[in-house]
């Protein structure tokens, strides 16, 4: 087959974590432990059957300057081919992808992992990412607060009311509850979540994800040897990723807005020769911030632009209506991985295509989207499309 | 996808502007981390309290790994036995170092290396050893002279009771 026609399948995963804290496991033995299942799962061995490998994590997140050089051994790549890509793990499944167009690499993994817990001054390290210079002398400013902006401008925008971001928390929070990975799930309703005071305006705690440790790996292959290893691959159609600017100059970012979810999904859709939207049957979205749903759900053109709210009001985006979004519970119920977080929304859109899902499995789902951010403060976002 | 930028927005600054605005502004990262040893190295560190040096052993290559390991790189498997491994050894290489972490002058040189362990069933020929890297209490002379390179060594632990479970209640590897 052609190397440019050979499609890209998704033929294994494997995750470990998942939870507040892991003091049972180093964070080597994590990346292992999802690592060996990932490829248990592709029934490959890592140290004959994959042709590069590449790792997804931040040196500041790590605790260890050139942590790079701590990738290989724990997934099976002492002494072959790996690479780090210090960003989400979508950003190496994207890499990966194009590893794999070569026609070089016929089986790439790729893993990526956070372990926020280990982090004692995690807000500390949030506020080292401001630009040094004009941001963080301002000694009140807090990365939370872009959130908060962006919020703010896009409810002013689209009409969407502050009843409107709890509302995505109540249904997040309520769908991980049949999801083993969403610790973070649980049975709240409206009232519960609107009586509850801000954390950031326009937002409560309910809807501010929060953190969990984890680890996860996926092994993708061409065409050929994804129909040799597994009789459900998951295609990807396409994959896109952008940035828009840092914290040195927010003032130009176009608040209420996520433009680097807009070139992100037009790359993917581009690659998939799709123009707009690409009629999904499910998404896994952005929503560590509550508001952040309704956001990217516009951005990637799933929704038209201001209609968001209007949907989940509607009851669209819940698991049995029009467009289910984020059956899993997104973030809010599993928690943010710091760079492995990409994965984790990759991770149930793989299962809900497998009909793997467990008991928040959805009937009769052929393609799905996956749409992350890289979370405050930054401007950098992924979007795959997904397809069996 | 990108559309081109014709004029850029700001204010363009003159030469003589741009260099009366040079400055620093000072900064401090607050990085602090609690890294978890895990089941596996809490193990050895515990085993280090008690004078022990521990390994893991790989059940598909037999390579024993100290310090231990929850998998094996070689193979990608996860280590399955815990083995009690001699604490005497060889010196594979040895330098002396006359400056701190910080490249700052230290008093007296100080000699560190790398001890392959005396433990069974290594297979010779490997590069890849059980062993660790510490201090050795040996001559810096001995290092220059190349007498240090092979030399045997023991553990010398720290008192019991100033044991901590980690890797400083080895003391040092002095000659046997």
């Amino acid at each position: 087959m052609g190397v440019l026609m050979s499609r890209v399948a998704i033929v294994g995963v494997g995750w470990y974590g998942f939870k507040p804290t892991t003091i049972d496991v180093s964070f080597q033995d994590m990346m292992f432990e999802s690592s060996a299942r990932a490829y248990a799962n592709a029934k490959i061995d890592p140290r004959y059957d994959v042709d590069a490998f590449v790792d997804c994590q931040e040196d500041m997140w790590e605790g260890i300057a050139i942590s790079d050089e701590f990738a290989p051994e724990p997934i099976g790549g002492a002494l072959r081919p790996t690479f780090t890509v210090a960003g989400d793990g979508l950003e190496g499944i994207a890499h990966a992808y194009m590893l794999i167009k070569t026609g070089h690499f016929n089986v790439v993994s790729v893993e990526s992992h956070g372990k926020p817990s280990e982090i004692k001054t995690l807000q500390d390290i949030y506020r080292f990412a401001l630009d040094p210079l004009h941001v963080r002398p301002l000694d009140y400013v807090n990365p939370l607060f872009y959130a908060g902006l962006d919020a703010v401008a896009y409810m002013k925008r689209t009409g969407a009311k502050r009843e409107h971001l709890a509302m995505v928390a109540v249904k997040n929070k309520n769908n991980g509850l049949s999801n083993e990975r969403a610790s973070f799930s649980t049975r709240i309703d409206l009232d519960y979540v609107l009586s509850s005071s801000y954390s950031i305006y326009p937002m409560t705690n309910y809807e501010i994800a929060p953190f969990s440790d984890a680890s996860i790996t996926f092994v993708l292959a061409n065409e050929d040897y994804a129909k040799k290893l597994t009789e459900n691959p998951v295609w990807i159609e396409g994959i896109g990723y952008s940035t828009e600017t840092g914290t040195g100059a927010t003032e130009w970012h176009e608040w209420g807005k996520m433009k680097s979810f807009r070139s992100a999904a037009l790359m993917a859709y581009k690659m998939a020769n799709l123009n707009g939207n690409p009629q999904v049957d499910f998404a896994e979205i952005e929503d560590r911030f509550s508001f952040m749903e309704l956001l990217a759900l516009e951005e990637t053109m799933l929704v038209k632009e201001g209609e968001a709210h209007k949907m989940l009001e509607k009851g669209d985006l819940n698991r049995d209506g029009f467009l289910p979004v984020n059956p899993s519970g997104g973030s809010l119920s599993m928690g943010v991985q710091l760079e492995a977080t990409g994965l984790s929304r990759l991770l149930e859109a793989y299962l809900q295509l497998t009909g793997k899902a467990g008991n928040h499995q959805l009937k009769n789902v052929r393609r799905g989207l996956v749409a992350s951010w890289r979370g405050v403060p930054t401007y950098t976002s992924m979007v795959a499309l997904l397809s069996v | 996808m990108s559309s081109k930028i014709n004029k850029l927005p700001g204010i363009k600054l003159k030469e003589k502007e741009m260099y009366s605005l040079i400055g620093l502004v000072e900064d401090m990262p607050q990085a602090k981390y609690d890294f978890a040893a895990g089941t596996t190295i809490s193990k050895f560190l515990e085993g280090l309290k008690e004078g022990k040096i521990l390994g893991r052993k790989c059940p598909k290559c037999g390579r024993i790994f100290v310090p231990p390991r929850s998998y094996c790189e070689w193979c990608h498997v996860a280590t399955n036995e815990w083995i009690e491994v001699p604490q005497t050894g060889e010196i594979h290489t040895a330098v002396i170092t006359y400056i701190s972490t910080k490249r700052e002058k230290i008093e007296r040189p100080e000699v560190v290396g790398t001890i392959k362990l005396d433990v069974p069933g290594y297979r010779d020929g490997e590069y890849e050893f059980a062993g660790l890297f510490h201090k050795i209490c040996v001559d810096p002379q001995d290092v220059i002279s190349g007498k240090a390179i092979g030399m045997k060594v023991k553990v010398r632990w720290k008192p019991k009771e100033e044991r901590k479970g980690n890797i400083l209640d080895i003391e040092c590897f002095e000659p046997l």
